[in-house]
């Protein structure tokens, strides 16, 4: 379930109200619900006197950022030139079609999340895709479909979309 | 002042100025892209890029002179470091000039080609094909990323200038583009379509869609609302093709609202009337001018004396509305003339008159800027009076105190400092609770009361009944609120008041105006600059309508028809005698005509069938009526019921004058001929005066009907239309070197005793309070992309901004009724019911509901009580008792 509950008063009362507590306040929404929602920006906003737009503007400069909630796992799909040469974009079309997000977004059931990355650091094995974390290198249509059906598996009754979908 | 030497050469430069500004103001030229005058300096394009001795290459937008800097603008190692700046914006903007709407006004296209390029770097790098999808969504502009190069300037205006922050920056690297919350469409975030920032981006990123340059300009004032904003009409052909805002007034500084920069299609539309129509068999058949004048003048003929009245403009110049109450006062012998400042204004003149003997507001818009406190109060001001609105926007932003009282949540809340949100109906228990808190904490201005008011003591007993507990109740504000907003009115000055129909539109609208004007005058907010009780007049001229004296109890300049020394004065002027019984207002003409008292109307542009309360009784006394003449641009829902419909000429179309909400009397100048056989209205209310065998309605042109105002209103004397050229002149003027009056009461009231005097009050309630059977209080107003009915209707954008009307309901009560926000619903009062659809918001409190009247689909003022106030005969328009219901 995707977390959206936060505490604008604490969260207030612990950086202030000064402009340069934005960051910081942002930081901290988004560690503790994994990202910050139009709820939270809205709030941020009023609190600090500032515009909507402006976090925003804060929110989309920075990579560290994230606007939609995080999946339980999350898929980062290498398109950095190795992998990019090696059919990363196939790839990440794949999954893309698959999951019916695009780059940053979520499924709808909160199962996965499909991030674009630019070289994760091991071109020896690409194509790369890491999920959670955990590199998988030379990856193929297939072997994907199969990295998909077992995390999906491993929460039982959430990826039906994977089972049906794929081939 | 400092002089600074560029490229050799001496130049005095304003303290504060910057290079670039300094550089300008001489007349040379440094290339620049971000730098807008009306905006803080960004240095984000660094094209102005100049060479200082001593301190190397600087950004000249951003650097201030100095006394003795010697500045270059044109060294080998500026060109060199321009040209790099300039290639880099180039190559990520679209590059087919051609197809620009932009193409040769662009500035990036002269910055071009005065730097020049290095074609063959420029060919490998430049981009061939858009990248970002265009934003088609506003009905007015077009924003198209791929031509845009990030200067910022379109995020500095929304900021800066109209105080909202629609947009900005967003992403990073070569994806960075200007971007609304959420990267939406921009008609799904909160810009206001004002068109700012269009017309100052330098790129074709940002382009009024349809847009046809105009061959020629004419200077003009917005017919839309009483602020008055000053324009250029851009004319082609016949045709009015563009608007645009007039820097140097001091009424807009350049600025315009959605309205006023794009809502001129009614002008030029389709649908103007174009011939003048008789009814025959229930048809509207086409006439020539003189079959329909000849036939208005024999039939008026019949019914002179009180059995005829006549409505007049708030749309129509000074000169017209002049002479429609001279027509009726000397032709038609009654004093029945009114227009529709009965339905708005009516108590701030009452009011106003009383405590401080002028009925106009008491300082000029400018002063805004150096108000320490603003306290705003049933006034939606950014919505209705948008330009006003910005500047109230901006002085918060700059640290000035903003209060704002108003059942709804409205926009401008977002910018207050305290927010309060009363009940319909209760701003009198409100306000007097407000000057008994400034009353017992000693915050009041003990001098000013002493030296300048009367009747003090009868109104401070008349605190006694406001305890604050009781205040509270009535109004549903706490009681810290209110002793905040008190002591903050009170203390931070210069204090100025901002209001409008909120205050007015009620049963008790005088004593709501005159709770006011008490306020003021006990903190010694009056006659002082940014300081005073500024009434926003709705019309563009319904100040200058009631001027002009269409008002049943008064000649021009508000001099009474009872008085005998008044009256004679006008009768040797027009040579016959004047009634000097005081006529009826609007809403009693309607309910005299149902009685059969008044049988013949002449209404001038007022669509009063739609706007007057309990618009059923209205729609049957001009079916009772024996002879209805409208004189109209547009066939609007009140012409319908009328027997002849004289085609008028619209704003465009004629000289004159308007009076705005500041008392500023200013020109308007014919930029188009009539549309199709149109004429103005002043030569078609000669025209039935003289086919009735008047004398005295002989004018060539308005200036001359302007000299005989000036010669028979004292507070007119030094007015001419020579002397108006330019910004305009404030009233009262009383000689031809009189400069005009910003600001009224400085050394003495205008009261009999020039004192200014104070009204005790008492609580009232609204003359209908919710009960089982219709349990919701609804109250109304306007939307920002609407003005009235038949005028932004025909503007096909404004329409689809806002299409059609909805009721606000909040969730509590919505839930309570099982609505559902979208429904469609039926609401019922006990004058009528219509339908509409539900809009479900917190913006509105629970057991409040709020509706617009700007739809013949909606006609909400079916609802509406004709509970009148008694001292200024204003009907209750923002409360009446309903019932919603699902349909
Ligand atoms: S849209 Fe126009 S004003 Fe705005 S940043 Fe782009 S070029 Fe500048
Ligand atoms: S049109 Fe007006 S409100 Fe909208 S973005 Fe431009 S400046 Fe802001
Ligand atoms: S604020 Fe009023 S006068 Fe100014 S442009 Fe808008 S409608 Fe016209
Ligand atoms: S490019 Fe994919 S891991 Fe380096
Ligand atoms: S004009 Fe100075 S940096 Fe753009």
């Amino acid at each position: 379930m995707v977390k959206e509950a936060f505490d604008i008063d604490a969260l207030i009362e612990r950086h202030g109200r000064e402009r340069s507590s934005l960051i910081p306040l942002l930081q901290e929404i988004q560690s503790e619900l994994g990202y910050v929602p139009k709820e939270a920006i809205k709030a941020v906003a009023r609190e600090l006197d500032i515009f909507e737009v402006e976090v925003y503007e804060v929110l989309t400069f920075y990579a560290q950022f994230r606007l939609t909630p995080r999946g339980k796992h999350v898929i980062k799909v290498c398109l950095g030139t190795a992998c990019h040469v090696m059919g990363g974009q196939d790839i990440f079309n794949y999954v893309s079609q698959v999951l019916g997000v695009s780059a940053g977004e979520t499924t709808k059931d909160g199962t996965f999340t499909l991030e674009r990355v630019a070289c994760l650091g091991c071109c020896g094995m690409a194509p790369v895709v890491a999920i959670d974390d955990q590199v998988h290198g030379r990856q193929t249509i297939s072997k994907v479909e199969k990295l998909l059906r077992e995390h999906a598996a491993n929460d039982v009754g959430k990826g039906e979309h994977v089972t049906k979908d794929a081939k | 002042m400092p002089a600074v030497y560029i490229n050799g050469s001496k130049v005095e430069a304003k303290d504060g100025a910057t290079i670039l500004q300094a550089a300008l103001d001489a007349g040379i030229y440094i290339p620049h892209l971000c730098h807008h005058p009306d905006l803080e300096p960004a240095g984000i394009c660094r094209l102005c890029l100049v060479e200082v001795e001593g301190r190397g290459i600087v950004a000249s937008c951003q650097a201030q002179v100095e006394d003795g800097m010697a500045v270059w603008t044109e060294t080998p190692m500026v060109q060199k470091a321009r040209q790099i700046s300039l290639e880099l914006l180039l190559t990520n903007h679209l590059g087919d000039c051609l197809s620009c709407p932009k193409d040769n006004e662009c500035k990036l296209q002269e910055v071009a080609s005065y730097i020049g390029i290095n074609e063959e770097r420029f060919k490998q790098l430049r981009m061939l094909a858009p990248q970002f999808p265009l934003d088609e969504s506003n009905p007015f502009f077009l924003r198209d990323p791929n031509r845009c190069v990030l200067c910022g300037i379109c995020v500095r205006t929304c900021d800066e200038i109209q105080g909202i922050g629609a947009i900005n920056y967003a992403f990073r690297g070569f994806a960075t583009t200007i971007a609304t919350f959420g990267n939406k469409p921009i008609v799904e975030s909160n810009c206001e379509s004002c068109g700012e920032c269009v017309v100052r981006c330098p790129t074709g990123a940002l382009v009024p869609k349809n847009y046809r340059k105009p061959a020629k300009e004419v200077k003009s004032i917005c017919p839309y609302c009483g602020v008055g904003c000053s324009i250029y009409l851009g004319v082609r052909g016949n045709e009015v093709v563009f608007v645009r805002g007039d820097k140097d007034s001091p009424v807009n500084e350049g600025q315009l609202c959605v309205k006023g920069r794009f809502g001129f299609g009614f002008i030029n539309s389709p649908e103007r009337l174009r011939k003048p129509l008789v009814k025959r068999n229930g048809e509207f058949v086409e006439v020539t001018w003189d079959e329909a004048l000849d036939l208005v003048a024999s039939k008026f003929s019949q019914y002179k004396g009180d059995q005829f009245a006549a409505v007049a403009s708030a749309r129509c110049t000074n000169e017209e509305n002049y002479l429609v109450q001279k027509f009726a006062r000397a032709v038609m012998q009654t004093n029945n003339v009114d227009n529709c400042a009965r339905l708005c204004h009516a108590p701030t003149v009452a009011g106003l008159n009383i405590a401080y003997g002028t009925g106009g507001g008491t300082n000029p818009i400018s002063d805004i800027d150096g108000a320490s406190c603003i306290f705003v109060i049933g006034s939606n001001t950014t919505v209705a009076h948008p330009v006003v609105g910005t500047r109230i926007r901006r002085a918060a932003r700059r640290g000035a105190t903003l209060i704002v009282a108003d059942p709804r949540r409205i926009e401008l809340f977002n910018h207050a400092h305290v927010c309060l949100q009363q009940r319909p109906g209760s701003d009198v228990a409100l306000l007097m609770g407000m000057a008994r808190v400034i009353y017992e904490q000693g915050l009041h201005d003990e001098e000013f009361i002493r030296e300048r008011c009367e009747n003090f003591e009868a109104f401070v007993e008349s605190l006694e009944q406001f305890e604050l507990d009781f205040v509270e109740e009535v109004t549903n504000v706490p009681k810290e609120k209110i002793i905040q907003a008190a002591t903050l009115y009170a203390t931070r000055k210069p204090s100025l008041i901002i209001y409008s129909l909120g205050i007015t539109e009620h049963s008790h609208g005088a004593e709501n105006v005159l709770a006011l004007a008490n306020l003021a005058m006990l903190t010694g907010n009056v006659g002082k600059p940014s300081a005073g009780v500024m009434p926003l007049r709705g019309q563009n001229n319904v100040q200058g309508a009631c001027d002009m004296g269409c008002i049943p109890a008064s000649f021009p300049g508000y001099q009474p028809v009872k008085d005998g020394a008044v009256r004679r004065k006008f009768e040797k002027a027009w040579g016959c005698r004047l009634s000097e019984k005081p006529g009826l207002t609007l809403v009693e003409m309607f309910q005299e005509a149902l009685k059969g008292n008044v049988r013949a109307f002449y209404i001038v542009g007022m669509d009063l069938a739609y706007s007057m309360p309990n618009a059923r009784m209205v729609w049957e006394a001009l079916e009772r009526a024996e002879f209805v003449v409208v004189q109209e641009i547009l066939m609007t829902g009140t012409a319908k019921f009328a027997h002849v419909i004289l085609p008028g000429a619209s704003f465009a179309e004629k000289d004159g004058t308007f009076t705005n909400l500041e008392r500023r009397v200013q020109l308007i100048r014919k930029a188009i001929e009539p549309i199709g056989d149109a004429r103005p209205d002043w030569w078609i209310t000669c025209e039935i005066a003289k086919r009735m065998g008047a004398t005295g309605f002989d004018y060539s042109h308005p200036s001359e009907v302007m000299d005989e105002i000036a010669r028979l209103t004292p507070s007119f004397a030094g007015m001419s239309f020579a002397r108006l050229e330019g910004a305009g002149i404030q009233w009262p003027c009383t000689s031809p070197d009189h400069p005009g009056t910003p600001i009224l009461h400085i050394e003495a009231f205008n009261t009999p005793t020039g004192k200014g005097h104070f009204s005790p009050l008492q609580y009232k309630p609204p003359a209908e309070m919710p009960d089982d059977e219709y349990p919701l209080i609804l109250t109304t107003g306007r939307s920002l992309y609407h003005f009235h009915l038949s005028m932004t209707r025909r503007v096909e954008g404004l329409l689809a901004l806002h299409p059609e009307e909805r009721i606000w309901l909040n969730p509590k009560d919505a839930s309570k009724l099982g609505i559902a926000d979208g429904d469609k619903v039926k609401v019922i009062s006990r004058r009528g019911e219509v339908f509409t659809r539900a809009k479900v918001t917190e913006d509105v409190a629970p057991g409040t509901a709020f509706m617009t009247f700007h739809f013949y689909e909606t006609p909400t003022n079916i609802l509406v009580n004709e509970a009148l106030c008694p001292i200024a005969k204003t009907p209750e328009f923002k409360v009446t008792a309903i019932r919603v219901e699902r349909a």
